[in-house]
Formats: structure tokens, C-alpha cells, sequence
């Protein structure tokens, strides 16, 4: 079964194709939240490098976040309109689960992060376990210096990955026993989240596309731009 | 024949629409999420991006369902790409590409106020059509007097000085206390009143084709306020009045002027009886044309962007897969 992978809870747009055989293709570009200009033609580009049709595909798998807003919309409604007009179902990954799964020939505790702008990071921590990553504590959002009070209590030894520890690496890596993991471990990946939603398929764990929502984590900020009201 | 699935997601409508050739609307389906905002009083950026992203591929689905068109038959899909919210905007853009790219058919991204100019144009077969005609853009955040002289092609005649034409009829409803939107409210009660029994001022009336409706408003306020005894009605009737008497006579002086071949009506406040009325018996009167949309093409819809999509398509083509948002789209005047 071939699988389609959609990230962009980031700055990040990341696309990826594989299957049986691994991943056949994949693409990252960072281009600060110019998601909708970059997605369509990213995936475009795939399906040729690939040599394949968007109607090939059996399963579309996408990042749902916790991440920005309006990157995870953009990701979410063009794989959600994928699925529908492929006829095909989804599997959706946390994008902490995503910058996790790198790190998982790692013995210490593993501190997932991405940041959550606002001087706030999205988080979780994870244990390797046999054939990849088990979830210790679910996804949250909080202040770095929080997250780091919470890692001292514990004092395990711990890898910290993602955008949200690289931001914060002088309070993060501050804490005794913490290491903060750099390159390659930065962003959600998308060849990860194939491989991830290619085993899952296999055991049949995929929903329709009206199952998939993001993971906002956090409450809609009710401030009214009465300037766009007036201009609808 | 060329069929076009058209995406709207600029403010609060989520919607979805199939048109043949720029007229034959097929479905049209809109999604409403007043009630979401209802208590915040405005729209909230965030809260429709949400309901957005929940709602797009639904609503899509229903539009296809509803025109009997299999996803073979669609042969391009367009999405408004301003302006708006950009949050919400680019649900639609992402759905909209997407679509694109899987049935292999042209993308291309539509101005959400030329749309309104077009759902006038809806139902009319394109080369009966003729030109130049004088539009009426009126909704809560314009008003716009536009000399349409062909497709594409737009002159901007006058604008509002201050408030739209749309806000001086929430502004005077809440006054009122009639609710928001104020719109439908005034014109249902309007139709019981008497439309002079308040003397209001027919504002700029031979001063050029901009408008000003601060005046009025504030006139009717300031006359409720003296006459605390008036009847309801009556003040809507009479408010009602004298905007549309400006209105129309703006309307009608430039029609004369450049000779247009009609009068068009767009954006939400076209869906009002009393501005119906009057411009269908200028046109009678002067021998022109009168486009009025129906009342469900006056809101937002994705049957104009669908529409006016394949008009686009004749003239400029598609547009390019990594086209974004605008959340400050304007019309592309030629002066
Ligand atoms: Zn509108």
C-alpha cells in the first residue's frame, strides 16, 4: 500500500511517499509559514520524482499537530480533500510523536517539544520500547521554564528534540542530566510519518477524513478583527 | 461545456458550489457559522478557521452530491483568495489545490468582490450579456458605484465617504434595537411603515458619485431621540428610503452618463425589496436592463467565485499552484 505524509504543524513543509519498500520519495522545505504556497507544488513535485499518480495512493497520513494554527489547517484540509476525492482513508500522527521517532535508539527519556510561539512550547515525553516509541506523558503546552521544573523533579537523563528546545535551549539544557538534540531531530519528518502510519496501517488502525481534527491544544484567542468583519 | 466546483471560505460561510459555464448553478451549498460567533458579536479569526477546517471537505462533498457530478466532471476548481480572513482563506486555497491536483484539472484563485459583481451575471448566458452596465456594490463593508464595461474590466465612478451602505443599516438596527444583522430586520419592517414620515435629508444627492450615510444615520438617531413617540416601522421605512433614493439616483445619473446597457445589484444589501423595487423601475423607465441576483447570490456564496471562475479562466487562465492568500485583495480597477 502506498502512503502520502503531510506535515506542516512547523515552519516546515515536509511530503513524503513510501510503502513496502520504505520511503520512495520525500521533500522538505522551510519556508517561515508560507504552507498553502508551498504544500501543493511540493507534492506535485513528489508524484513526478516518484513517477507516480495521486490516484496510486492507498492511504493519506498526516501530521496533526499540536503546531501552527494556520499551518496544520492548511495541512489537514489538502490531505483531508486528498483522502476524500482518492477515495482513501487517514491516519493522522502528533507531530511530537514525529520529532520523537528519531530519537528512539535513545535510552534516556525523550522530551518531545515544538514550539509553540507566545513563549510557550508543545511537548511530551516518550521511553524507547521495542520497534520504536511509547508516549509517557501526553501532549501539553506550557512555559519552557515549566517544562524544565517538571524535568528536574524527575532527574532521569534526557534527549530533548524540536524547534521548541533548540528556542529554548538555555533553559532546557539547563537541566542536570539534559541534552539538547540538534540537527536532523529539528522538525517533524515525514518520511517518519509514513513509515509510522505504514505500520499502523497494516493493523488496520486508519479513520475516515471527517475523524481527523488537529490537536490545538490550546483555546481559540476570542479577540475580533472587526477591520476584516467590515470588509466581508 | 465547462464545469466548475467553486470554494468559499473568505469570513464566516463555509461553501461549496457547481456551475456549468459561468451560469447553470448546479449546488450551491453554504455552510453558515453565525451562531459560533453569535456571542462574541464579530467573527473570531481563529474560532472560523476552525470551523473551516472541520467544514470544507463535507460541505465539498455535499456540493458534489447535490449536482449529480461525479469528480470526472468537474473540470476545474477555483477558491476565493481574497480578501478575508487569511487564516480561513487559505482552508479553501489548500482544498481547492488539492482537489486540483488529484483530478488533474486547472486551479485558479478568485476576488471575492469581483465575485459579487458576477452573481448578478449568474443565470445569464454570457454573450447576451452587454456592456457597459453600472454596478451597485452594497454590503456592510462597501458601497461601490463601478462602470462594469466588460469582462474583467472595471472603472471605479464613487464610493462611500464614511460608513457603508450595509453598517448604516446595522448601526440604525441596533439604535433601534432590532438585532444584528440589521439588514433583513428593517427591510421586513419597512414594508409596514410609512417611508415619509421621518424628513431625512437625501444626503450628496447631486455631488458626484460618492455617498455618505454617517449623515443619515445620524439624522434618524437624532430625529428618534426628539420624537420618541414614532413608530417603528415608520423609521425603517424612512431610513430605508431615503438610502435607497441615493442609491438609485447615483445609480441611474451614472447609467445615463456613460450610457450603460444596465444596472447591476451586488453584495448583501442587493438582497433589499425597497432597492429591488427601485432599481427595477429605473430600468424600466430609462429602457435598460436590470441584473438583480437572487437574494441567495446577494451573500457570500461560492456559485459567484464558481461562476466567475470560468470568466477568469477565458481571460487569464489558471493561476498557479503556489499561489497563496490576500487577505487585502482589491478589485483591479482600470483607473
Ligand atoms: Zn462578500
Amino acid at each position: 500500500m502506498l502512503v502520502l505524509g503531510i506535515e506542516t504543524a512547523t515552519p516546515q513543509v515536509g511530503v513524503a511517499i513510501g510503502g513496502h519498500e520504505g520511503i520512495i520519495a520525500s521533500f522538505h522545505t522551510t519556508r517561515d509559514r508560507r504552507h498553502a504556497e508551498t504544500l501543493a507544488p511540493a507534492i506535485r513535485f513528489l508524484c513526478e520524482q516518484a513517477q507516480m499518480k495521486l490516484s496510486q495512493i492507498g492511504l493519506v497520513a498526516v501530521d496533526v499537530g499540536p503546531g501552527l494554527f494556520t499551518g496544520l489547517r492548511v495541512g489537514l484540509a489538502t490531505a483531508k480533500s486528498i483522502a476524500h476525492a482518492c477515495r482513501v482513508p487517514m491516519i493522522g500522527v502528533s507531530s511530537l510523536d514525529l520529532t520523537a521517532f528519531p530519537a528512539r535508539f535513545s535510552d534516556r527519556l525523550i522530551v518531545s517539544t515544538v514550539d509553540a510561539r507566545r513563549g510557550e512550547i508543545f511537548y511530551a515525553t516518550y521511553r524507547r520500547a521495542p520497534g520504536g516509541i511509547q508516549l509517557m506523558s501526553p501532549p501539553a503546552v506550557d512555559q519552557p521554564a515549566d517544562v524544565a521544573a517538571q524535568l528536574m523533579a524527575t532527574g532521569a537523563e534526557t534527549l530533548i528534540v524540536g524547534d521548541g528546545a533548540e528556542r529554548y535551549a538555555e533553559v532546557l539544557g539547563g537541566v542536570r542530566g539534559a541534552e539538547i538534540g540538534r540537527e536532523g531531530l529539528r522538525h517533524p519528518n515525514a518520511g517518519a510519518l509514513v513509515e509510522l502510519a505504514h505500520a499502523r496501517a497494516l493493523r488496520e488502525e486508519f479513520v475516515s477524513p471527517s475523524e481527523i481534527s488537529p490537536m490545538y491544544l490550546r483555546a481559540p484567542d476570542a479577540r475580533i478583527n472587526w477591520q476584516q468583519r467590515e470588509r466581508s | 461545456m465547462t464545469t466548475i466546483l467553486g470554494i468559499e471560505t473568505s469570513c464566516d460561510e463555509t461553501a461549496a458550489a457547481v456551475v456549468d459555464d459561468g451560469r447553470d448553478v448546479r449546488s450551491s451549498i453554504v455552510s453558515s457559522q453565525v451562531d459560533l460567533h453569535a456571542r462574541y458579536g464579530g467573527v473570531v479569526p481563529e474560532i472560523a478557521g476552525r470551523a473551516h477546517e472541520a467544514l470544507i471537505t463535507p460541505v465539498v462533498a455535499e456540493a458534489l452530491v447535490e449536482a449529480g457530478a461525479a469528480d470526472s466532471d468537474i473540470d476545474v476548481v477555483a477558491a476565493t483568495c481574497g480578501p478575508g480572513l487569511v487564516g480561513s482563506l487559505l482552508v479553501g486555497v489548500a482544498a481547492a489545490k488539492a482537489l486540483a491536483l488529484v483530478w488533474d484539472v486547472p486551479y485558479i484563485g478568485i476576488n471575492h468582490h469581483e465575485a459579487h459583481l458576477y452573481a448578478a451575471l449568474l443565470d445569464e448566458h454570457d454573450a447576451e450579456v452587454q456592456f457597459p452596465l453600472v454596478t451597485l456594490l452594497v454590503s456592510g463593508g462597501h458601497t461601490m458605484l463601478i462602470s462594469f464595461e466588460g469582462h474583467g474590466r472595471y472603472r471605479l465612478l464613487g464610493a462611500t465617504r464614511d460608513d457603508a451602505a450595509g453598517e448604516a443599516f446595522d448601526k440604525v438596527a441596533r439604535y433601534l434595537g432590532l438585532g444584528y444583522p440589521g439588514g433583513p430586520v428593517i427591510d421586513r419592517l419597512a414594508s409596514e411603515g410609512d417611508p415619509t414620515s421621518v424628513p431625512l435629508t437625501r444626503a450628496m444627492l447631486d455631488d458626484g458619485y460618492d455617498f455618505s450615510f454617517s449623515g443619515i444615520k445620524t439624522a434618524v438617531i437624532n430625529w428618534v431621540r426628539a420624537h420618541p413617540e414614532v413608530a417603528t416601522a415608520d423609521v425603517a421605512a424612512s431610513f430605508q428610503a431615503c438610502v435607497t433614493d441615493v442609491l438609485t439616483h447615483k445609480a441611474r445619473k451614472a447609467a445615463r452618463e456613460i450610457s450603460a446597457a444596465g444596472i447591476c445589484l451586488a453584495g448583501g444589501v442587493a438582497a433589499n425589496s425597497a432597492l429591488r423595487e427601485r432599481t427595477l423601475d429605473i430600468c424600466m423607465e430609462d429602457g435598460i436592463n436590470a441584473y438583480l441576483p437572487s437574494r441567495a447570490m446577494c451573500t457570500d456564496n461560492a456559485a459567484m467565485i464558481a461562476a466567475t471562475a470560468w470568466y477568469r479562466l477565458a481571460s487569464d487562465g489558471p493561476s498557479a499552484l503556489d499561489g497563496g492568500a490576500d487577505p487585502n485583495l482589491r478589485i483591479d480597477f482600470l483607473n
